[in-house]
């Protein structure tokens, strides 16, 4: 085990060190002058040639690289241009919001994924699997962050149930947080869980077609208890494997949400800053979002190895 | 002698050709007989007409104000009502579905051209696989939209950026199945016999290999096309994409946001739109996926 977490922690380091470089490449990409683009168009050359020399930007290409790998070692990534505080901190610091979102949607994708699946393939070919393959494939199909305007409509305007946005954290109360995540989390859950259906309707349905699960119906056990002792368990192997890659989709997508919304999180701090021209703050949200989604598919690789030995003695 | 073999070569081309054709056929037939790629190539079908016939179709100038006409709920005259502007939503959604499917195709076509370049690369420069692969993981680390959103923010509000940066993070992906394909196909006999024959590398790669890794690449970039269309929603909705007036179906749905109290409609049939054009795709692709691959066909419309 100890080993496979080596190899696993090895494997991820050139996928940082892509990560840094493109993070860093987003600042040198904006076209023309990037000191005007942050002062504005009616800056002056001097207070443009303050930024450049802020900023490490008169110096050349390889030793504000260098720089900027010397920083970001010590967990340095620099200052917002707008909210004069470090970026690390700016970031770390709404980190939590968006990863327990994208937690709370992940678990409702997962909940309802699954029960939809078992529902389609426990009644394979009846409206039932017709029915709940249908909203699967709608829930694929749908823009997440519009679907979140639409319960926005129904939920908070019309039926006044909840709140149309903002954020109660935890600690405040438990009642308001749970208030303010639903509907966020609901409407980032809505595509993953189209997966996730589709995902469980067909492994179900290819694990009720083995030979363990006719030898256990032939020896007389109930239906129902083939169906969730045997026949889910295994379709559900899958579904974990997946875990990881939706974390990401999940992660990306509360961007959008969290805007959606107005809730505090690394999304919407993202947002704001590509608004106001915050470049380094871009820069820090994307790579500490992009390091958070290496580290979970660490973890969900560690619980994958744990549940199925036949993965970690694998290369 | 040789005006005989001649004769043999040509009539073997022939005969080669008319199976060929026939091979064709029967895949035809066999995806049209499919009823999800059924109904999603007809619904899909009426959007792309909408869109290509948007001057025609579009009962008004979608960029026209009417300020007798603001805020006009879904009637005869406006089927989809009028935004803040008095515009025609209905005339802006068909306006909005042209520049999205413009986009979405694009981004296919680019993503297509560059995933098979650098799949072949990997697949068959063993000494250009590791560090292109490497450099694929990398940028599929960016969860989800997230370095798309980044690449619009600083290339600048664009449709033509907004290409750029969905082709960028989409690429990796499309190269990878290109590559994995390359792998399979290298190694079997045919490549080999095409190799004792005296077949040169380009050959080899565009007849033998590029031309049997197609069916997985086409299922890919069916799905990327509905992707993209999702994601330059999001963009425009951000907007980092194309800049307004320009109605693109992410900046009507971004203007509706502010009267979502008042008039939801302004929000809520652009959606539909992107809706409908991501299921006709999704259904399309599924349908492909089934009639190409034979493993899955048989678990009927799985996964």
């Amino acid at each position: 085990m100890i080993g496979f977490l080596a190899r696993r922690l090895l494997s991820a380091l050139p996928v940082l060190l892509v990560v840094s470089l493109v993070s860093f490449v987003i600042i040198a990409i904006v076209p023309g002058d990037v000191t005007a683009e942050i002062a504005g168009a009616d800056s002056t050359e001097a207070q443009r040639a303050e930024i450049r020399e802020r900023l490490g930007l008169d110096k050349p290409m390889v030793e504000q690289a260098l720089r900027w790998y010397g920083r970001l070692l010590q967990g340095d990534l620099g200052q917002s241009y707008l909210l004069n505080r470090p970026v690390t901190e700016a970031v770390l610091e709404r980190l939590p919001v968006t990863l327990s979102l994208a937690g709370l949607a992940l678990v409702m994708a997962v909940a309802l994924g699954v029960l939809l699946g078992i529902l389609a393939a426990i009644r394979h070919g009846t409206w039932l699997d017709q029915g709940s393959m249908s909203l699967a494939l709608f829930g694929l199909s749908i823009p997440d962050f519009w679907f979140g305007l639409i319960l926005i409509v129904v939920f908070s305007v019309q039926l006044g149930w909840l709140p149309t946005g903002g954020y109660v954290p935890a600690s405040e109360s438990i009642v308001g947080w749970a208030r303010s995540m639903t509907l966020p989390a609901l409407a980032l859950a809505i595509t993953q869980m189209g997966v996730v259906a589709r995902m469980t309707r067909a492994s179900m349905l290819e694990v009720m077609g083995e030979d363990y699960i006719r030898t256990a119906r032939a020896k007389g056990m109930r239906r129902h208890v083939v169906i969730f002792k045997h026949a889910l368990r295994n379709a559900l192997i899958p579904i974990v494997t997946v875990v990881g890659v939706m974390t990401g989709v999940l992660l990306g997508g509360a961007v959008v949400i969290e805007s959606v919304f107005s809730l505090p999180g690394v999304g919407r701090l993202i947002i704001g800053a590509i608004q106001r021209r915050d470049y380094p703050i871009i820069q820090g949200g994307l790579l500490i979002t992009a390091a958070t989604f290496v580290f979970v598919n660490i973890l969900v690789d560690l619980a994958y190895g744990w549940l199925d030995p036949r993965v970690r003695n694998d290369g | 002698m040789t005006a005989e073999a001649d004769a043999d070569t040509a009539s073997l081309r022939r005969e080669i050709a008319r199976a060929r054709r026939r091979g064709w056929m029967r895949f035809l037939k066999r995806l049209f007989s499919h009823r999800s790629f059924q109904v999603g190539f007809a619904l899909f079908s009426v959007i792309v007409l909408l869109a290509l016939f948007a001057d025609l179709v579009a009962p008004y100038d979608p960029n026209r104000n009417d300020y007798r006409n603001l805020l006009a709920p879904p009637s005869m005259l406006h089927p989809f009502g009028t935004d803040g502007f008095g515009r025609d939503i209905f005339s802006r959604v068909i306006h909005g579905t042209r520049i999205s499917l413009g986009i979405g195709i694009s981004v296919v076509v680019m993503t297509g051209l560059f995933g098979v370049v650098l799949g072949m690369l990997a697949g068959y420069v063993r000494w250009l696989d590791n560090a292109l692969m490497r450099l694929m993981d990398g940028l599929m680390a960016f969860p989800g939209v997230l370095l798309a959103i980044a690449l619009a923010a600083a290339l600048g509000p664009s449709a033509l950026n907004a290409v750029i940066a969905l082709t960028i993070t989409f690429t990796p992906r499309t190269a990878r199945i290109v590559r994995s394909s390359v792998l399979v196909i290298r190694e079997l006999p045919y490549v080999e016999a095409a190799l004792a024959v005296g077949a040169g590398h380009a050959r080899i790669i565009v007849r033998y290999i590029l031309a049997n890794a197609l069916s997985p690449l086409i299922v890919q970039l069916t799905f990327v096309f509905a992707v993209s269309i999702l994601a330059e929603a999001i963009l425009s909705f951000l907007g980092v994409g194309p800049p307004p007036p320009a109605p693109s179906l992410g900046n009507i749905i971004a203007e509706g946001r502010s009267y979502l109290q008042d008039a939801s409609w302004i929000a809520f049939f652009p959606g539909m739109a992107i809706a409908a054009a991501v299921l006709g795709l999704n259904l399309m692709g599924d349908g492909l996926r089934d009639v190409t691959d034979p493993r899955l066909a048989s678990q009927r419309g799985a996964g």
